[in-house]
Parts: C-alpha cells; structure tokens; sequence
C-alpha cells in the first residue's frame, strides 16, 4: 500500500478555501474556529460526496441484485477500503465500520467481557483516558467480575511508564491506552507499550481518535491488537468511526450487535453469524458517512501528513509563546511531545467565564472537562479552556486568540 | 415595602437597552456581580449547590417578616452576574410572589438566546431552586 505525502508546506489559502464553514461569523465577528479536537470542519469534497450520494447512489447495501444498490456498495465500501489504506491494516476483514470510536471501543470491552475475562482478572487503562475509554471497561469489569486499574501521570501529564511496569501483571487480560490525549495534547508511546504487553501475551486497544487527525498510523508496525478512531475528528462525518482489530482477536470474540447483516443463516433453532468484518456490523450502516470517510481520508492524502504536522506543530510552538505572553496563565500537559491542541487556564479565573468572553469576540474554543473529569482531579482545576489547531487555522487565528483572551480578562477583573 | 418584581424587571429591561454590544452587556453582567449578596464561605456546603452548571453555585434563602432573604456565590464571575439579576429581581420578596413571577426579563434582555445550552440550563435551574425555596416558605 503506498503511503505518499503530497508535499511538506501547506498550501494554507488554496486549503481554507476548501472549508466553507471557517469563512463566516460567529456572534457578529469572523468566526475564529479552535476546537476542532472536538469536531473538524468539512472540505467541499466530503460534504460533496455525501449530498452526491443521496442525490445519485442512494440505496442500500450489500444485498440489492439491481446496478444501483451495487454502486452504493461499492461507494460505501470505499470507506473501509480507504480506511484499511490509512491504517496499513493487513486486510480489509479487520476494519469494522461502527458509529464512532466510542462504539468501537464499547464493542470490545463488551465482546471481552463476555468471553475473556474471569473473575479476578484485571483490565488496565491510564489516568488521562477519554471517558469513552473507561466507562466500557468499567462496565465490562463489573459484569465480568474483573478490576480496573489505572496507571498514574506525571505533572507534565505524561504517564508514568515505571508505574505501567509494576501494573502489568499476569492478571492484566487487555490494556487500554489512549495515543493522543485531548485534554493534554500528550503523545503516548504506544509501540513501546504494545511490545511490553506483548510480551506477556496481553492485547493492547489504543484510543486513537486524537492520533488520526495528525499523523501517520502503521497498526501492523504499532502491533496493535485493536485501534480505534472516529471519521468527524478527521475532516469525515458525524456517525462513523472505524474500528481495527487484528483478524486472529475479531475470530475469537463474539458478536456485540445481533441483527440483519450480521448473519449468515437465521432460523429460530439456530442462527450462524457471517465472515469478518461483517459478523460485526448489525443493521443498515451508515452508509453516507462511509461515503463521507472515504472522501475524507483522501483529502487527507492529498495534502500529506508531512505537511499537516509541520504546520501544526508551528501553530502549537506560535500559540505557546504568545499564551505564555499572559501573565498568570498556566498551560496543562506539557510532555515534550505533544499534538496541536492547548488546555490551560488564568489563574482566578473560570474558564467558562473566558469561554463566554472568547465566544462573544467570534472565537470557539471548549471549556470544561472534555470528558476527562480524572485529569481534571488529578490537577484539582474545575475545566481547563482548549483551544485545538488544525490545516484550516492560521498564526492569524492565534493572534485572535490572545488578543480575545486579553480582553476577555481584562473585562473580568 | 419593596418593589414589585415586574418593576425590578422592567428597569432591569430598561439598563440593558442601553448597550448596543453583547461584550458591553456581559461587562454590565459582570459589574452585577459584584454587588451579589453573598453567602457566607462556612454556608457553601453541597446541600446548597445547584446542579446543571458548569461552574458551582450555591444559593441560600432565609425567611425574614415574610419574605425570602436569597444570598449566593459562585466560582465563575459572569454566573455572579446572572444569579445577581435573579436575586435583585426575586430576593426580598413574598414566597408566594416568587413561586408565581414570570421572569420575562430574561428573554427581553437577550440572555436566553446567547447562553450556551448548558448555561441556559443552568439559569434555569436557579430559578426552578429560587422558586422551590418559596413553595417551602410559603405558609399554608
């Protein structure tokens, strides 16, 4: 499969141009868009493929004998075939098309719980986790009698890999870690994580929907068991999400969704569940959205991912100097390596009350806990205000940033 | 005898006319809360939180010659601001007045259209608690 990269400098006015949504306003001012961590923005040619779809392909999949309904398979199918590619899974039977990263991830630790784990056993995760990769493990861990154990992170916010060490005992049945993580931008070093477990026979489900917006993904050089990630972060989307599993782990799990689709044969004395990946995917899918992540993936490849990070990366090192030019502001997750996004606080200050004042100056940023109320205990803070960068954003939307926040501050003291 | 609460309303309606920017009347919000009542800091315990904000707030009432006395705090400013308006509009008040007022006042100055889904929640919240407190106040 070639992985090329189009170039390493961005075209950054020809790209914005391909966002419709970053050029209009937001309470009266130019809209300022920095939470793409939550959700990106859309190019032209994803929300095209999708409107092109409905108007020309529409019909379901996979069981129709007429042309059309061929051609909207063909056209959906596209999105795992794409989403195979961005991963460099070994086939395309490994790419289960779910909801989102957090169905894919609820599938597993569902599937586990009913099949792998004991009483007793063990299921680790770590201290900066999304709460869509704990809540599952903590239902699968009360269903199958088994205990959650977390590993620790610095002040930096990076995790504590002797403390990892100590944690991963014979006990341990599965390890969730997520790759990038959205509160803290921190890099996790996952392949080293995934050689450890492997060692003890443990799989390893890596979170990656902060980690696929920014860069390259080689599941079979990561030797990854699982990996998960959601096509609205990366320019797809809403309602699709992609879900990696090496072959040998989705043969032995058993179903999570039961329904049309998923089956080969159904009668009421015995039904029998058909090949990977389908055996996973109950119910019409969506088909739009993997029109939409197909799209999506290659507008990611035209642009390159060499280029994607070099720019983001100048945003991140542009947006921490000029936040640091604000007295009292603290900056949370500072591991050396992080991905383009920035949570942080003015000291005294609520950041709900910053988030108001940004959002009234036509700047979107996100307040709150992002689905990480652990983080936000470990730090003892009550939210943090993030502001996410991506192809879209420019050095411009920093300066809007700082200066919104300045004056933001300045009205509440 | 204080005021009646549509009067608070109305000149409350009348303040905010007065700017045209919403950074001007969030500035004005802000100024409100520093004129809050406040709670005492041994007063804030969890009984008095109001659920659905994102920041805390807590808000107290007292029954004085038959009225509600309210006090609040909260740990974000423009939330001082907002329970500020409630208290200057509610406070002081018959229970039974406060149990039936129609905060109009909310809607005319704008607030409901530019709070966040989760902060309109939350107003309403304070004021379903304000009113709450009235029912409980409120001699049978």
């Amino acid at each position: 499969m070639s992985r090329e990269t189009a170039h390493t400098t961005l075209p950054l006015e020809r790209l914005r141009a391909d966002f419709p949504l970053i050029h209009g306003q937001m309470n009266g001012k130019p809209l300022v868009f920095l939470d793409s961590a939550a959700s990106s923005q859309k190019p032209e040619a994803v929300i095209r493929s999708i409107d092109t779809y409905y108007r020309t392909l529409n019909a379901n999949v996979h069981r129709g004998v007429y042309r059309l309904s061929q051609e909207a398979t063909a056209a959906y199918e596209e999105g795992r075939k794409e989403a195979a590619a961005f991963l460099n899974a070994a086939s395309e039977s490994e790419i289960i098309l779910l909801r989102g990263a957090t169905e894919g991830i609820n599938l597993v630790a569902s599937s586990f719980s009913r099949a792998l784990i004991k009483p007793g056993d063990e299921i680790l995760i770590t201290a900066m986790e999304h709460h869509s990769n704990i809540v599952p493990w903590q239902l699968a861990c009360e269903y199958a009698g088994a205990k959650l154990k977390v590993v620790p992170m610095t002040d930096d916010g990076e995790l504590r890999m002797d403390e990892f060490e100590r944690l991963l005992t014979e006990k341990v049945k599965m390890v969730a870690v997520v790759h990038v993580s959205n509160t803290l931008g921190t890099i996790n070093p996952v392949k080293e994580i995934i050689s450890r477990a492997h060692q003890m026979n443990i799989p390893v489900l890596v979170d990656g929907c902060q980690a696929a917006p920014h860069m390259e993904i080689d599941v079979q050089s990561l030797d990854a068991d699982f990996y998960t990630f959601s096509g609205h972060k990366i320019f797809g989307p809403t309602g699709i999400g992609v879900l990696y599993g090496k072959e040998s782990w989705l043969d032995r799990l058993p179903p999570y969704h039961g329904g049309g689709e998923m089956i080969a044969t159904c009668s009421f004395e015995r039904t029998t569940y058909a090949e990977l990946p389908h055996k996973f995917e109950a119910g019409t899918p969506n088909i739009a959205g993997g029109v939409g992540l197909a799209a999506a993936i290659r507008y990611i490849r035209s642009i390159g991912f060499d280029a994607i990070h070099n720019h983001e990366q100048a945003l991140l090192d542009y947006a921490s100097v000029r936040l640091l030019e604000i007295p009292d502001l603290k900056i949370f997750g500072t591991a050396p390596e992080k991905a383009s996004l920035i949570s942080f606080l003015v000291d005294g200050l609520h950041p709900f009350d910053i988030g108001t004042l940004l959002d009234q100056q036509g700047i979107a940023v996100r307040t709150g806990h992002h689905c990480t109320q652990p983080i936000m205990e470990r730090f003892s803070i009550p939210g943090t205000v993030r502001a996410s960068f991506s192809v879209y954003n420019t050095l411009e939307d920093i300066d809007r940033l700082t200066d919104g926040l300045k004056k933001a501050i300045t009205l509440l003291s | 005898m204080a005021e009646h609460i549509n009067d608070i309303q109305d000149s409350i309606i009348g303040e905010f006319e007065l700017f045209d920017e919403w950074l001007d009347k969030y500035q004005y919000i802000i100024d409100l809360g520093k004129e809050l009542p406040l709670i005492e800091e041994d007063e804030k315990i969890d009984e008095r939180l109001i659920s659905g904000c994102q920041s805390r707030v807590w808000l107290k009432a007292e029954h004085v010659d038959s009225k509600l006395i309210f006090s609040a705090d909260s740990d974000a400013i423009i939330t001082k601001g907002i329970i500020a308006l409630l208290i200057r509009v509610l406070s002081q008040q018959p229970p039974s007045d406060i149990i039936n007022a129609n905060l109009y006042f909310i809607d005319r100055i704008g607030l409901n259209d530019h709070l966040s889904p989760t902060r309109a929640n939350g107003l309403l919240q304070m004021v379903n608690q304000m009113k709450r407190y009235g029912i409980a106040y409120t001699q049978d």
